[in-house]
Parts: C-alpha cells; structure tokens; sequence
C-alpha cells in the first residue's frame, strides 16, 4: 500500500522567506517526484481527470514519471496544457484534481500530489529541452487577433498557432502574461517561468505586440477588418472598494495596485527599479482570496512588523487556496475572523493611522448559498495601522467594452459567451477568462482559451471554404 | 521603442520632443495621455499629448523634469528612444462651439491645454487664453497658442512680461471688462486649478480642470488615481482626466500627489549621484 501521506518538498524556512521575494516552494527532485508517482493507485476511473477543468490525463502521465520516463510525462502533459509551469504551481488543486483523488478518499490518507508532479515534469522539461523550434505547419489557415495576455489569451494563442493560425496577441502593458505577472507574486510564480511559457507560444509563431490598449490604440473595428477572428481575454481588470470613509486617504491601496507596483514594477527592489513603493510597520489587509494572501504576504516580504488579515466571514469559507493560508500563517501574518473595516483613519494630516473594524456573525444563507455576515452592534474596535490594502474583489474593465457595443453583456458587465465555444454576440469575436466568468482561476482561463480555440478553427474554415 | 525624432529645450527645465507613435497619433484626441516608461528599470508616467500629427505618425511631448524620470527623459537624445509608451488614454476632452472659451494655462499644464485650445478654435469658438508664471522665461508656448487665439493674455507673479499677478486676476478682468464668457479650462499646477475653479464658480462659468494624479497603468486596472469628483471616487485615467472644476476634493488630491515625497527624493538623489553634473537641466 501507498505510504499515507504525500512525498515531503522542500520549502523555504519561513523565517527566512518572509525576508525574501523567492519562491517558497522549491519542488521536487526527480527521485522525491518518482515516490510520490509511485503512490498514485492509476485508477481505472481516473475521477482526477474528471476533477481536472482540461482534463489532464493524469494517471497518464504519472505513470510515466514512475517509470522515471520524463520525457513521455512531458509529451503527455503538453497535449493538454500550454502553462504546466503555472498550473501546476498556482491551481486550486484541493478543490479540483486532488479533491477527488481516490487515494485522498481512503480515511487516513493524503492525495496524490498531482500539481506538484505537474510542476516536476514542467521543470523538467523547460531544463531538458532543446532550442530547436517546433515544426509548424507552412500555410496560414488565417489570422487571428487576440486581445489579453493572460492565460486565457496565451492559451487561445498558442492552440490556435499549432493548429496553423497566423496568431498577434495586443497586451495594453508594457509586459505580457496577465495576472500572471502583475498579480501573483515572484514567491508563488517567478517571473522567469511566466516568461519562458510566453516565450514558448513565441517560438510557435505567435507575435506579442505589447503597449496595445484595444479601444484606444487600435479599435475592435481595426482589428476585425484585418483577421479572421479575434478573441477578447482582458481578464476581470478594475478594483473594487468597499467605500467606506477614508478610502482615498495616503496609505489606503487596493491590491491591484499593491502587487502591480511590487509585481510588474518591481517595487520591491527600488531604488534599482524606479517605481516605490511604502516599506510600511502596519499593515491590514481586507479580504479573504489568493489576493488577500498574496498582498499581506508582500508586506510582511517587505519588512511590515505587523500584517492583519481582516475577513467577514471564518477561515470555513476563505476562498483563498488552503496552501496559501498556510503558508501566509506560517509566516505570521494574523487572521481576524468575522471582522470588517467600518472606517479608515486619518492622522490629521491625510495619511491613515487606523483601521476601525466591526464584529460580524453568519446570519441565514445567501443567493450563494454561504452564510451571510452581519454586523454585531457596538462591537467596533481599532487596528492601528499605517497602511490597508482592500483585496474584496475585481469587477469588469470597461475600456475596451465602452468602444465595442455590439458586444452583449450581462448584468455585472461581463461578455456574454456560450460556455461551450466562447463565441458572444458578434459573429468571429469570442472571449474567456476573467472576463466572461468573472474572477476566477488560471486554469478556467486556461480551458476556456483551448475550448475557444477548437470553436475559432472551425468557424474560420468553414467561413474562408464559403467564401 | 518609440523613437524621438527632435528634442527641444523649451525653458530651464522644460522640454518639447516629437516621438514615433503611428498608432497612437491615429487615435488620438485633444485631452488625451500617455503612459510612458523609459527604460527598462523605469517606471510608468503619465504625460499629456501636446500635439500629434497622424500623417508623420508623431506625437509631441512637453515635461517638466521634477524627479527622476522626467531627469532620465531629458537625458536623451534624439534618435535615441523611449521604451515603452501606451495611449492614447483618457476621455477625449468635449470640444463643440460654445461661443467664448476662456483658456487658464500655468507651468507645464500649458502643454495639456494647448491641444484643447487649439481644437476650440478651430471649432469656431472665440478664444481668450491666459497663461500664467512666476516670470517670463517660465511661460512656455507663447507663440502657438497666440496663434489660436482670439486673445493671449499673460501673467506673471514678478511683473516680468504682461500683466502683474495671478491668473485668476486676470480671468476677473476678463469677466468685468464685459466678455460673457460660455465654458473655461484651467489647467495647471493643482493650487492654480484650484483656485481658478473658484474664481470661475464665482464668475459663472462652468470650468473644466485636467487632474494629474499619480498614476501607474492608466487603464482603469490599479484605482491608484483615484479622486473624489462630487462626492464621488473616480479613477482619473479613465474617467477622467478633466472634471468639473468645481466639484473636485482638492484637499485630497494634493495630498494624494504626496504619497512618495520621500521615495522620489531617494530615487532622484541616487539618480544625481550616479550621473553627476545636473546643471544643464
Ligand atoms: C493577486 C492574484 C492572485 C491570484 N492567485 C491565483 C491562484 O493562486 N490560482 C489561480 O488559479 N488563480 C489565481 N488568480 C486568478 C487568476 O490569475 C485569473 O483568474 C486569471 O489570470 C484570468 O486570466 P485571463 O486570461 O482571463 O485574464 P488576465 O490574467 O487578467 O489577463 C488579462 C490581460 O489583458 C490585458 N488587457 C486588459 N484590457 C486590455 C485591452 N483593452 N487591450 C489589450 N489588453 C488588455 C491586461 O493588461 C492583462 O494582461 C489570482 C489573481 C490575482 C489578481
Ligand atoms: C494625466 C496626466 C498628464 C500629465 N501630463 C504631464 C505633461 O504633459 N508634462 C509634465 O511635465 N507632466 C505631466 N504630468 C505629471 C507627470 O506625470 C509627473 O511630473 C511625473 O510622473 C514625475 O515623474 P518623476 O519621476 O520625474 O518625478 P518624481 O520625483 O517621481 O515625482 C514628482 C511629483 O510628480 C508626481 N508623480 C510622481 N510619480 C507619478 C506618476 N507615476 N504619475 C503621476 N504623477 C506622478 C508626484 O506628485 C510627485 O511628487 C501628467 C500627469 C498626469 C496624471
Ligand atoms: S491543471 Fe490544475 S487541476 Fe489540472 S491536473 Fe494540473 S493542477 Fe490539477
Ligand atoms: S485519482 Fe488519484 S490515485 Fe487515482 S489515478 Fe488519479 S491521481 Fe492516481
Ligand atoms: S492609473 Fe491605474 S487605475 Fe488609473
Ligand atoms: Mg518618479
């Protein structure tokens, strides 16, 4: 029988890592990754797979990392995801392909550690391949403009450029990758590896033209008079606040902003880059998602003696991944439960110096089905703080939607797009990602973009064949 | 990379450059920014687009050095390039035929309002422009937006050209000598805007200012430039960057330009030392 519990990797010491911008995690050897295989029980039912939003042929390829055969774990693995190296490091994988994992189900045992093998085989492959280009088909079946870097778009991109598409991604920054470079940080996703995925889709022949903000530098109407199609991946891109006083106070960021300047900017090694950001002592962070845990985590990476997670609801229904509020714990970040900011504090000269909080308690469910928090009476108190960071939340970005109405949109702002093929209410545009599903995860981004990239290569033929 | 195509040095401190930008000069509109990032350490600044020409495929830029990249910016030369630049970006200002236009320029905020003011007249508005500066050789732009003008008034605080004073001294001269005047823009530094503003509620002309706050990506996605317009948060770059005048929270505002005092002065200390002679600026 399969040993109970998953393979231990190696991690920094998180004294140490609070300290630094390197990644926590530092992976499994291949002699670590090829114990862990072994434990996989290569069910005949694979519900994994099922569990899995691309369908992974996971016993698959872990029987090939058992058998110590990378390069067949590699070539499995590639034919179903264009971003192992992400996935594997930033899936939700205990709701997901681990969730469901049958081992995981026998009382007393972990599951097989699937996204760190996916990351293993990812690794191994990035190191081990060579600099010979793939061979692409020579004829163009058409082009396509891709408008999003993230990995909805890379991922539409890089299918589409297999399948023989001439294929231009346009990214509004001045860097390609999404989320994936300017939200999660350098700890959890080098940047290195975002890179060398990206440069994975150039070598297929996809053109990344960056600095492009579609509605401004070039219209959608631009774009579909020169390609056959196009596709809309801007992600889910403006913050929320909650509103409450003082919000505009020096000292209150959202998280978008927050990581954006530590992330993209780099902001964590100014002075050698430009952009600053605050080394803050104290700091609250409102929110209870990945984005909450990688902002508090930031700051504490950046020298805060104090970081305050402050949550409405009880670490039951925290949506960040299980992995991350470990780790943030570990570092000493501290969590207030069932508690909301009421009021951000001015210091009399416009900086804040304090976070007043509410009690809350669960009430009766939701429309979402969770138990919804209400405010105890009189139950005010105050964080001292110098900085907050409100990660409640991401809504629809409207610079390319206000300029494009043909496009339908729902109730909240999103585009609406079949579930199915991504195609919205233009004929030859589609979408996916944050922006059609709201906030949600890279590997949703990421099947939607390969799901699209089908519907895209069948709508393109058969429209050049009736031409 | 966007080169520049010719640089000018318009006042101490004060340059004008064109710069490769096809399909940012096709788009854009008066009112309108970008977001520029020199190099590849550097960081992302907003700047006004002063003027364009879409058949050359340029765009003009006219900054103020105050720090360290507006430093490294001037360094350059022409043939050399800015790394990165994305636009246009912003609200498009709302320019018809109002009637009487009255244009408040001060410091390098005459750059933003020069595109404007030049769209109104050709629009048909009658232009009166006030620019204003602490002395002459700080006024900058004299001759195009005379040259779009009905009337070019200027002030400055010692006495050295024009009239002796404040813009706002001037826009009461204008109303009382009789002008009716339909809308006005002022744009400049913040205490300026901000006191036009009054003076236009006072006088009865509805006033549209350019807010400058710090920014990052300047496409709605950070909430860094937020402002409260009317009681409202707005983010600047994409509502914005001009608001009614008269319902910004200039208290806030000015505060918020405030945040990185500290940082910029490292950053532009380290930058000096680094570089050495500064003088030329
Ligand atoms: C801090 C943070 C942490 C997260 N952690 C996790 C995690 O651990 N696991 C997980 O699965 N998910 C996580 N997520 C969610 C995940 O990153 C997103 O769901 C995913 O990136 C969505 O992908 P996308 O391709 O739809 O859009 P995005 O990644 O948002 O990319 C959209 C791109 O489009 C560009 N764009 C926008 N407008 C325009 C325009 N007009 N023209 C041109 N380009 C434009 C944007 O600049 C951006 O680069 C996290 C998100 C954040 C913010
Ligand atoms: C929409 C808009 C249009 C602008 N147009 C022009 C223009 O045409 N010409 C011009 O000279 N200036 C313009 N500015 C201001 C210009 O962006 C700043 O002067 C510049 O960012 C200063 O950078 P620095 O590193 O040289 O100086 P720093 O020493 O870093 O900063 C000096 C001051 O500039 C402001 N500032 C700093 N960083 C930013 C930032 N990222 N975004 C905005 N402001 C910042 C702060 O108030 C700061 O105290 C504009 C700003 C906005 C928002
Ligand atoms: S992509 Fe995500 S869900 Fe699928 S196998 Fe990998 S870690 Fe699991
Ligand atoms: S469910 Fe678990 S044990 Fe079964 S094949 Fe999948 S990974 Fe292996
Ligand atoms: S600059 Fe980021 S939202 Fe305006
Ligand atoms: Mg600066």
């Amino acid at each position: 029988m399969a040993p109970k519990q998953k393979t231990p990797i190696a991690e920094q010491d998180p004294k140490e890592r609070c300290h630094n911008f390197k990644e926590v995690c530092l992976g499994y050897t291949l002699e670590e990754g090829i114990a862990e295989a072994k434990r996989c029980l290569q069910c005949k039912t694979a519900p994994c797979v099922k569990g899995c939003p691309v369908s992974i042929d996971i016993p698959g390829f872990i029987k090939a990392v058992a058998e110590g055969d990378m390069p067949k774990a590699a070539e499995i693995m590639g034919q179903y995801t264009n971003l192992p190296a992400v996935c594997g490091r930033v899936c939700p994988q205990e709701s997901q392909c681990e969730g469901v994992c049958t081992l995981g189900k026998v009382p007393g045992f972990e599951p097989v550690a699937i996204g760190k093998l996916e990351r293993l085989v990812a690794d191994w492959k990035y190191e081990h391949t060579s600099d010979a280009k793939p061979q692409l088909p020579g004829e163009k079946k058409g082009r396509v403009a891709v408008i999003g870097s993230g990995p909805a778009g890379l991922t539409v991109a890089g299918d589409l450029a297999k399948k023989g598409y001439e294929v231009v991604i346009y990214e509004a920054l001045h860097a390609a990758g999404g989320v994936l470079m300017y939200g999660i940080p350098e700890f959890r996703l080098p940047k290195s590896i975002v890179q060398k995925e990206i440069q994975a889709m150039k070598d297929l022949g996809v053109q990344v033209e960056t600095n492009v903000v579609v509605g401004k530098t070039l219209t959608m109407q631009e774009i579909l008079a020169q390609f056959d199609a196009a596709y809309i991946a801007v992600g889910a891109g403006t913050p929320h606040f909650q509103g409450v006083p003082g919000t505009t106070l020096n000292g209150v960021y959202s998280a978008s902003e927050y990581l954006t300047r530590i992330n993209l900017m780099h902001a964590y090694e100014f002075p050698g880059y430009d952009t600053p950001t605050k080394r803050s002592k104290r700091v609250v962070v409102v929110g209870g998602g990945n984005v909450a845990m990688d902002a508090a985590r930031s700051a504490k990476r950046l020298g805060a003696e104090e970081v305050q997670v402050v949550y409405r609801r009880s670490l039951k229904e925290l949506p960040a991944r299980i992995e991350e509020y470990h780790h943030a714990v570990e570092e000493g970040i501290v969590f207030n439960w069932l508690t909301n900011p009421v009021e951000y504090m001015n210091d009399g000269n416009g900086q804040l110096c304090g976070v007043k909080c509410i009690r809350m308690e669960l009430g009766e469910p939701d429309a979402s089905g969770r138990r919804r928090p209400v405010a105890v009476e009189g139950s005010e108190f105050v964080i001292e703080a110098d900085t907050a960071i409100e990660a409640i939340g991401q809504g629809s970005n409207k610079v390319l939607l206000s300029t494009f109405p043909e496009l339908n949109l729902n109730k909240w702002g999103y585009i609406v797009a079949d579930e199915k093929t991504g195609a919205t209410s233009v004929p030859g545009v589609y979408a996916g990602g944050d922006i059609v599903t709201g906030a949600a995860t890279v590997i949703l981004a990421m099947g939607a973009g390969k799901d699209a990239a089908v519907a895209m290569d069948e709508y393109i033929t058969k429209k050049r064949a009736s031409a | 990379m966007f080169a520049i195509v010719s640089k000018r040095r318009i006042a101490p401190k004060e340059y004008d450059i064109w710069v490769e930008a096809p399909r940012i000069a096709s788009h854009a509109a008066p009112g309108q920014f970008v977001v520029v990032k020199p190099d590849e350490h550097g960081e992302r600044i907003p700047l006004t687009i002063a003027d364009f020409d879409r058949e050359k495929g340029q765009i003009r830029l006219i900054f103020q050095v105050v720090g360290k990249t507006t430093a490294t910016m001037a360094a350059l030369k022409e043939g050399q390039a800015l790394q990165d630049i994305s636009g246009p970006l912003g609200t498009p200002s709302e320019v018809e035929n109002f009637g009487t236009v009255l244009m408040v320029g001060g410091g390098v905020g005459i750059a933003a309002l020069f595109p404007i003011l030049k769209d109104l007249k050709k629009k048909g508005n009658r232009v009166i422009t006030i620019l204003g500066g602490r002395t002459a050789d700080l006024v900058i732009m004299k001759d195009e937006c005379a040259q779009w003008s009905d009337e070019l008034i200027i002030t400055t605080d010692d006495g050295s050209e024009g009239m002796k004073g404040v813009v706002t001294d001037a826009m009461r001269a204008v109303v009382q000598r009789g002008e009716k005047v339909d809308r006005c823009w002022a744009i400049g530094p913040s205490i300026m805007m901000k006191f036009a503003s009054q003076a236009a509620v006072e006088l009865g002309i509805p006033v549209w200012v350019s807010l400058n706050p710090i920014m990052i990506d300047g496409t709605g996605m950070c909430g860094c430039c937020r402002v409260t317009v009317d009681n409202q948060i707005r983010f600047a770059c994409v509502d914005g960057p001009e608001f009614d005048g008269a319902k910004v929270n200039w208290g806030e505002f000015m505060n918020r330009l405030r945040q990185y005092r500290d940082e910029e002065k490292i950053s532009y200390d380290k930058y000096a030392e680094e570089v050495g002679d500064l003088s030329w600026l």
